[in-house]
């Protein structure tokens, strides 16, 4: 038997928008976990400390963190306010 | 390059400030500022946060702790991320709350307290000082690298008279243009572009000097990983405690700094900037720290061993003879400091006018009933004055500090301070249940900690905090010294600082919070924060108009200045398409006016002065209290009303009774009466007609004269008994009768009344049956009262008993102290419907059974039986007419009295 074409749960977009507002709060704690990673992987024993690998590491860690937060805001641009007019400044002339 | 040379430099670029400022200014007040409020101005303003402590002092950072100082960046860098969740929500409520800065924001939640500003704006200017101090040492400093001429050298080395001109000239240009035209919240165009541009300058210094320290002093990205490797001391070991710690320092910074609340909250105007501000932020912070590595290692291969660090952007460029870069990259650090300086003034400037001297000139004003004057010079003076003041502290700190402390030392002292505010403002935006007090009490102790553990030892020992009390704690006790409180004494002395104060701080804000019991207000506030995205929009608007335009105009002018107010009035008329001065008083119009003067005075006062004038549809709380407790009032007034009319009620029912029983009585009286007479005429009637019949015959035996004479006879004697019972009746009922009280035999009595009864029909035959042994017994009354009512009893029986052998029982019991005795006939009894009247007076069964009686005997029995404290009831259902009398064994004289009173007083009613 042929299954039904159209999907089965309708309000789709909705549910989308839902579960991009869970990632936008996943997001941060994803954050927190890889910039605390740095923490472990490296015991104080050795002589010189890994600098440029480390930091190589988190300033991917950051990049990313930029591009996810980027890619989420513009999902969730749509859920926020339209933008009120501001009231016009009212004195024409001011000298 | 030379003093004079410098200072020009500097001058230009200032001025190149003034005039984009102006710019701004000016095409915002010509209606073209739309471009102002772009996302991109939003973020780039958001850059206040990387001060000259950024420019300079994150490569002396890096160079002494490697990539330790990535942690004051990713921090902020995390709460953006994560905008959704905090940063989304704080934005909003400062949005609809017009919240004027992050003193405002704490004490509009806690219940509009003052208390709570005050502790603020104190907090924060605190906090401030240091962190001004230090953007006023990084300039002076950098003067004295820049300078290398022998004749500026000895200026330029000066440099706390560097660090007085420096702050006298920030604080021209603050107030030239942040106190320019008294808004806080909508028209800092000016102040902003200067700062968008000035986040340029500095991002593009710093990456110029990356570049070309990468490209053109290193051979590329991987010879410079190379050369970090190399380079790398055994400091720069990433130390848990401090990374961990110092990102979530820096991560509450971002949100409680004065400076970074006003451009993140008081000047966003809508969430969609805070969505691009969300990733364009972290990604301005990235470029800025990507290259502070890569100079830090170049500069310790190129710099002589021992030379300041801090100035690596400066001197690293300069050894290699690029003047040029040199000069941008000066002026990228001077673009950091003077921007932080003008919000972070600004910022705190309209904490103190609004929440420490206008309450205070308010409140003055009101006790002297002063209305004239021009509020508008005066917020402009206080903010002037505040500016002024911010920056001499900030100058002294420096001076008396001394300067010589290492950058990163002093902001991080700062963001110590500031972070104490967290605690009460996560419960602001999360916690219902929090409470003023709480959040007073944990602002307090947190400042407390913060000002012992870092602030004071922060200048020094033997400055302002002895050094034998850091060496041995406060009163000699080693458990209260400053950098190791409670003997912990493993943590350097800011994570120390930070963990006391902001453990205790959420400490005391939890008890405090849950043990207090907060003031409507809070509630309604709390509500409104913790469910601001409950609500579908601004609740606020104004919708009935009262005041006149005319009105409206003093005021405005008083507030926002002569000119500012009638253009603004004139500016609404013309919208409205009026001429002239007085635009019709429109939501519209009143939403305008209140934007307008929020921004001089502060949204609440603002919103206040406008109610007071206008009325509001949107009723604050105080209205609604005020109103709450009027309805209170009449509510109660109503009730004490209610009660008054229920109780007037009562009366009226009661007269109401009193006045049927009055017309009963009448009723029963004119009866009394009417059968009195009939009673009366009777006898009287045969007594006159046989009189007359001996008058008028004369013929008459003396058989019949004697038998007249008789009947004559007996009808007086039936008069005289008749009015004999009346008046008997009349005695006892008014309880005026004297009782003979004595000791006697009951079974005596008894026997005296069957006797007396005897005559009654003496033909009859009456079998009495009693037991005599019960009868046996002493009591105490008045023994004629109670044989006449057992005679009454027994010839009654004897008149109206028609069995065919009539018998009569006599039954006596007592119990505990009363005695009853029951007289049960075996006649027909009376009839149920008649039992209750038989006690009337005149109730006759039947007139056809009348024998000489007038129908008072029983009524005479029941008084009599009433004046010796017991009573005679009709017992149904014997088989014949049976009468239950009973009294008290022993009758007490004052019963007595008191009965008969009683009596007298139900007749009397």
């Amino acid at each position: 038997m042929k299954p039904p074409r159209s999907p089965q749960f309708l309000a789709r977009e909705t549910y989308r928008m839902r579960r991009l507002m869970d990632a936008a709060r996943f997001l941060p704690v994803l954050g927190v976990v890889l910039v605390l990673l740095p923490l472990m992987r490296h015991s104080p024993q050795t002589e010189a400390p890994p600098t440029a690998s480390e930091g190589v590491y988190l300033f991917l860690v950051w990049f990313g963190l930029i591009a996810g937060s980027f890619l989420l805001s513009r999902g969730l641009r749509r859920t926020l306010d339209i933008p009120k007019r501001q009231p016009r400044p009212s004195a024409p002339s001011k000298d | 390059m030379s003093f004079n040379m410098l200072v020009l430099t500097c001058l230009a670029y200032v001025i190149l400030l003034f005039v984009v400022a102006s710019l701004a200014e000016r095409s915002a007040d010509e209606g073209r500022a739309d471009w102002l409020r772009s996302p991109a101005v939003y973020t780039l303003s958001l850059s206040v946060y990387c001060t000259a402590w950024t420019f300079y002092g994150a490569v002396g950072y890096a160079t002494r702790s490697g990539l330790e100082f990535m942690t004051i960046y990713l921090g902020p860098t995390l709460v953006f991320v994560g905008w959704w969740v905090l940063l989304r929500k704080l934005v909003r409520i400062g949005r609809e709350n017009r919240v004027t800065s992050i003193a405002d924001m704490i004490s509009a939640r806690y219940g509009k307290s003052n208390l709570l500003g005050v502790i603020v704006t104190l907090l924060c200017i605190a906090a401030g000082t240091p962190y001004i101090a230090l953007q006023l040492q990084s300039i002076s400093q950098s003067f004295t690298v820049f300078v290398t001429d022998p004749v500026g050298a000895s200026l330029a080395g000066d440099r706390t008279l560097i660090a007085f001109w420096v702050a006298v000239g920030l604080a021209f240009f603050t107030i030239a243009f942040g106190t320019r035209n008294l808004d806080a919240n909508e028209q800092h165009h000016g102040v902003v572009t200067a700062i968008a541009v000035e986040a340029v300058v500095k991002l593009v210094a710093l990456l110029a000097v990356g570049i070309f320290v990468v490209w053109f002093v290193a051979s590329g990205p991987a010879d410079i990983l190379a050369r970090i490797d190399a380079q790398a001391l055994p400091e720069w070991e990433i130390q848990p405690g401090r990374w961990s710690g110092l990102i979530l320092l820096s991560a509450i910074a971002i949100v409680c700094l004065p400076r970074m609340f006003q451009v993140l909250v008081v000047e966003n105007t809508n969430d969609q900037h805070l969505a691009t501000a969300s990733w364009a932020f972290p990604l301005y912070l990235f470029l800025i720290s990507l290259f502070v590595l890569p100079i830090a290692v170049v500069g310790m291969e190129l710099m002589p061993e021992g030379s300041n660090p801090d100035m690596f952007v400066l001197t690293v460029p300069l050894a290699l003879g690029q003047d040029g870069l040199a000069l941008l990259s000066f002026l990228g650090g001077f673009s950091a400091a003077t921007s932080m300086v003008i919000v972070a003034s600004l910022a705190l400037a309209t904490m103190v006018s609004n929440h420490i001297v206008v309450p205070l000139w308010l409140k003055l004003r009101a006790a002297r009933s002063l209305d004239q004057g021009d509020m508008r010079l005066l917020v402009l003076s206080v903010r002037r004055l505040s500016i002024t003041l911010v920056l001499a502290l900030g100058y002294l700190y420096y001076v008396v500090t001394g300067g010589s402390e290492a950058l990163a030392a002093i902001g991080l002292i700062a963001f110590v301070g500031v972070a104490q505010v967290l605690p009460a403002l996560l419960g602001a935006l999360f916690w219902r249940g929090a409470s003023r007090t709480g959040a007073a009490l944990g602002l307090i102790v947190g400042m407390a900690l913060w000002f012992y553990t870092l602030f004071l030892p922060s200048f020094g020992p033997d400055i302002l905090m002895s050094a034998q009390l850091m060496q041995e704690g406060l009163f000699g006790l080693s458990w209260l010294r400053p950098y190791s409180l409670f003997g912990i004494s493993t943590l350097d002395p800011l994570l120390h600082a930070l963990f006391w104060s902001l453990m205790l701080n959420a400490l005391v804000f939890c008890l405090g919070s849950l043990l207090s019991f907060p003031s409507p207000i809070e509630r309604v506030q709390g509500a409104l924060f913790v469910d601001v995205f409950d609500r579908s929009g601004p609740a606020r608007s104004w919708t009935r108009p009262v005041a006149e335009a005319e009105d409206l105009l003093p005021m405005a002018q008083r507030i926002l200045g002569p000119i500012e107010g009638q253009a603004f009035f004139r500016a609404q008329a013309e919208a409205q398409g009026k001429q002239g001065f007085l635009p019709d008083i429109t939501p519209e119009f009143l939403e305008a006016l209140e934007l307008k003067f929020s921004g001089s005075v502060g949204a609440a006062t603002a919103h206040a002065m406008l109610a007071q004038s206008v009325g509001t549809a949107v009723v604050s709380v105080e209205d609604l209290m005020a109103v709450a407790s009027e309805t209170a009032q009449i509510m109660e007034y109503s009730a004490q009303l209610e009660a008054k009319s229920e109780e007037l009620s009562r009366t009226a029912r009661k007269l109401r009774d009193a006045n049927e029983m009055l017309q009963k009585l009448s009723v029963q009286k004119d009866a009394f009466l009417s059968q009195i007479s009939h009673e009366l005429r009777t006898p009287m009637t045969s007594i006159r007609a046989f009189s007359e019949i001996m008058m008028d015959s004369d013929a008459m035996s003396p058989e019949e004269r004697a038998h007249f004479a008789q009947i004559i006879h007996d009808e007086s004697i039936r008069l005289t008994r008749l009015l004999d019972d009346l008046l008997d009746l009349s005695v006892l009922e008014h309880g005026q009768v004297q009782l003979n009280i004595a000791p006697v035999q009951l079974r005596d009595l008894i026997d005296k009344a069957i006797r007396s009864s005897e005559s009654v029909q003496a033909d009859r035959k009456f079998r009495i049956l009693r037991n005599r042994d019960p009868e046996g017994l002493e009591i105490i009354t008045d023994a004629g009262r109670l044989t006449q009512v057992f005679i009454n009893i027994l010839s009654n029986a004897r008149k109206y008993c028609i069995s065919d052998d009539p018998q009569m029982q006599i039954k006596v019991r007592s119990r505990k102290d009363k005695v009853e005795v029951d007289f049960i006939d075996n006649g027909a009894g009376i009839p149920r419907d008649k039992q209750a009247l038989i006690f009337e007076k005149f109730s006759r069964l039947t007139d056809s059974m009348q024998a000489g009686g007038a129908g008072l005997g029983l009524a005479i029995c029941r008084e009599i039986m009433h004046n010796l404290g017991g009573d005679i009831t009709y017992v149904p259902g014997q088989g014949g007419a049976a009468f239950r009398v009973s009294f008290p064994m022993v009758l007490q004289p004052r019963d007595a009295d008191a009965r008969a009173a009683q009596s007298q007083a139900s007749v009397a009613e």
